[in-house]
């Protein structure tokens, strides 16, 4: 008994070298903890190592081993069995990123693409200083260089370029960040008018964003393409491009406004209350007290939303415009010069790729964002 | 405003200026504006549509909803042949919609909540796994992955002869997936009665069981005999009648299959894409609906004496459905709203037979898009308001 009792406590003293507990450190024992703890967490595991090797050899396999990496037409990919056919992307990187934007003047394209970005990162970066530089050049300067820029202006040599050129992903980025931006006043108006004493405004704010958002988007696209020309008084025409933004954008906002809805209610009535004492007159109180607050707490929700309206502008190309997804679809479907059986498979990859890149892009970013705001408010 | 009605100084004579000055004045001036503008706003757009309509001699009113559609719809749940009319058509792509919406959201749901549950699995490769699944889906436009199955996938398949043979006597080729057709006999009938009465007696069971854990503390496994009830029931039923049942098998011919029911590859290619698209963004609301259950509840139930299952069942679950529900709901909608992407690989839903087909043939832009806004529109605020009633009738009954 004396003895049982002994080698059952390593630390009894005994000279009996006690067998040394399972360590709680160490690959082997995180392995037998998270992965080996109990029989059906085993064979879980054993199923989760079956995927993995299926998805991963099955991606190596066709992006890697039996892919096609040179040749200049779809004949090179022909042969059963092939994998990617990668020279398709680069042999029309250029018209996947810019469409039939004419060759010489897609500097201008890449000039806006660097404006834009240094608009945006400046505002993103919580570190580059002088924020409100920042927001007039992106909110107001920037759109109209860039309007200037894309579309082209005699009076500066600049040639025009006709919206029917422009394609590929500079056309999605061109809807994406338009809708975004264009989205945000609508959405703040409309959650304004949601919330307000006036029960004209508050019945037209909800009227409009309970239409827009029980409806799907391709039925506001083919009512901005079909509809809206019907509307429009003699001789006014619309080009499809704007169009195509006028119905992104109302769509975006009535949705963007539910968000900041939600941040105006989050808002305690004791700052509303504050700022009537203070006698500010409502746009003062809303533009310096309750929307600077709202909009931070709403953040990620903004984000989201840029990112469903990100993914959102694919569907432009039901109603004929050549969005990044359009034109790999139109030269996956009517190039017969990439004809092959493989060809398809690679361009989805590869567009998938791309918008993939930007959406992750954005939620890790609001991610990030709301992890360091969370921290300020934590102090 | 009852400030305002105290101060003597908003009871005298207005003047322009003061009522500019005074918010309630200025809230009716700024209303009256806003109608006049809406009001306007309309009448520019009524006028100048009837102008443009009779410059382009399209008739208008929904009168050509009666006329004959002469188009064919692929895939009908109810009879349609070319010579009957537009709203005959109306129909059968909103019944298309409906078929693949349902078929979507249950197994989108499936999927949803074992990938939500999986993301918090204490097996770490299984949490990683279906971490990557929903990274990687809901940051890809739900239109490219139904062009990836559709054009990539299902029309890279072989020529009917050469069909790939799945278990259960199913094809899978070029032209669609091909199953066994179910044909009835004449006793389906006791079949489908059956189910009403499981259904009346899981009640009373539920209700019994319930009576007798209260009176006596016993407790009676009503989950596992309720669904014992309602698998066996008809099936007892089906047996007695003497199966009534018997399957048109499909059957490989030389060029192609005779037999059995055809589901076309543009309906199978929507429903998983709108399926696998769908079940990411569920899986995320499930995980934060069951992590949005405070810690110390479970930590009650165990110290309660319940089991984890137990715990789970009737502790987190009912408060995490709780959280779970409303955003659930809009997904549904979500995914009801998307399946409108079927126009984009020509599966014959709402949007693509009404506003595409129909719309082409007789331009009517206005009354068709009218129509078809406002399917989506009672479905969406159908929805909203059970949503509401349910709100008001779970939302936590603070102390």
């Amino acid at each position: 008994m004396a003895n049982a009792s002994a080698t059952s406590i390593p630390s009894s003293g005994n000279n009996v070298p006690a067998e040394r507990p399972p360590s709680g450190v160490g690959p082997v024992a995180w392995a037998r903890k998270n992965l080996f703890s109990s029989i059906p967490n085993t064979l879980l595991t054993l199923l989760g190592l079956w995927i993995t090797w299926k998805v991963v050899a099955g991606i190596v396999d066709w992006a890697i081993v039996r892919a096609v990496f040179t040749g200049s037409d779809g004949t090179a990919c022909s042969a059963p069995g092939t994998g990617a056919c990668w020279p398709f992307i680069t042999h029309k990187l250029d018209t996947f990123i810019y469409g039939r934007y004419p060759v010489d003047e897609r500097w201008r394209v890449n000039l806006t693409f660097l404006l834009a970005a240094i608009g945006l990162g400046g505002l993103m970066i919580p570190s580059v200083p002088r924020k409100g530089l920042f927001a007039l050049f992106t909110f107001v300067i920037f759109p109209v260089i860039a309007f200037y820029l894309l579309t082209g202006a005699v009076w500066l040599g600049l040639p025009i370029v006709e919206t029917e050129r422009w394609g590929g992903l500079f056309v999605t980025l061109v809807v994406a960040i338009v809708g975004i931006v264009a989205s945000f006043p609508i959405g703040v108006l409309l959650a304004l008018g949601r919330r307000s004493r006036l029960p004209f405004v508050r019945w037209a704010s909800i009227g409009f964003i309970e239409l827009v958002r029980g409806v799907p988007l391709i039925t506001m696209l083919f009512m901005a393409s079909v509809m809206l020309p019907l509307f429009l008084p003699e001789g006014v025409t619309f080009d499809k491009l704007l169009r195509a933004l006028i119905g992104v954008a109302l769509f975006s906002g009535a949705h963007l406004a539910e968000v900041i809805r939600g941040g105006l209610q989050a808002i305690p009535r004791g700052q509303y209350e504050a700022a009537d004492a203070l006698g500010l007159s409502y746009p003062q109180k809303m533009s310096l007290i309750v929307l600077p607050q709202a909009l931070k707490l709403v953040i990620p929700g903004i984000v989201n939303s840029s990112i469903a309206l990100f993914k959102d502008t694919s569907l432009v190309l039901i109603i004929g415009l050549f969005d990044l997804l359009g034109i790999v679809q139109q030269a996956i479907s009517s190039d017969a010069t990439w004809f092959s059986p493989s060809t398809p498979a690679t361009g989805y990859v590869f567009a998938g790729f791309v918008f993939w890149i930007f959406c992750f892009g954005m939620s890790r970013y609001s991610q990030w964002m709301e992890r360091r705001l969370g921290a300020a408010d934590k102090r | 405003m009852a400030m305002d009605r105290a101060d003597p100084q908003t009871h005298r004579a207005v003047g322009i200026s003061d009522a500019l000055y005074d918010p309630r004045w200025r809230g009716i001036i700024f209303q009256i504006l806003l109608v006049v503008a809406i009001v306007w706003f309309g009448y520019e757009i009524v006028t100048n549509a009837i102008a443009n309509l009779k410059k382009q001699n399209i008739a208008s009113g929904f009168d050509f909803l009666g006329r004959t559609a002469g188009f064919d719809i692929a895939q009908h749940l109810i009879d349609y042949s070319n010579t009957m009319s537009y709203a005959r058509a109306f129909w059968v792509g909103l019944l298309n919609t409906l078929l693949v919406a349902g078929l979507g959201i249950v197994l989108a749901t499936l999927i949803g909540f074992v990938v939500g549950i999986a993301r918090l699995s204490s097996n770490w490769l299984i949490a990683r796994l279906a971490t990557v699944y929903v990274e990687v889906i809901r940051n890809i436009p739900p239109l490219l992955m139904l062009f990836a199955i559709y054009f990539a996938v299902l029309k890279g398949l072989p020529q009917p002869r050469d069909s790939i043979a799945l278990p259960l006597a199913s094809f899978l080729n070029v032209r669609g997936l091909t199953v066994p057709k179910p044909t009835w006999g004449d006793g389906i009938g006791l079949v489908v009665w059956s189910v009403p009465v499981a259904l009346a007696l899981v009640v009373a069971l539920v209700w019994w069981a319930r009576r007798r854990r209260i009176a006596t503390g016993k407790q009676f496994p009503a989950v596992l005999a309720s669904l014992a009830l309602l698998v066996l029931l008809p099936l007892l039923a089906f047996f007695a009648a003497g199966s009534p049942v018997s399957f048109d098998v499909p059957q490989l011919g030389r060029f192609n299959i005779a037999g059995g029911v055809t589901l076309l590859p543009e309906f199978v290619a929507l429903l998983v894409g709108l399926t696998l698209y769908t079940a990411a963004f569920i899986a995320e609301i499930v995980r934060s609906g069951i992590m949005g259950v405070p810690k110390g509840q479970k930590e009650a139930a165990a110290a309660l004496g319940l089991s984890a299952g137990q715990s789970m069942r009737l502790v987190v679950l009912p408060q995490a459905l709780r959280i779970i529900i409303p955003p659930l709901t809009n997904q549904y909608l979500n995914l009801t709203k998307n399946s409108s992407l079927a126009v984009a690989i020509g599966y014959p839903d709402l949007v693509s037979v009404f506003s595409g087909t129909v719309l082409n043939q007789t331009n009517q832009a206005i009354e068709v898009i009218t129509i078809t806004m406002a399917v989506y529109l009672v479905v969406s605020l159908t929805t909203s308001f059970a949503m509401n009633v349910f709100n008001t009738r779970m939302a936590l009954v603070e102390r």
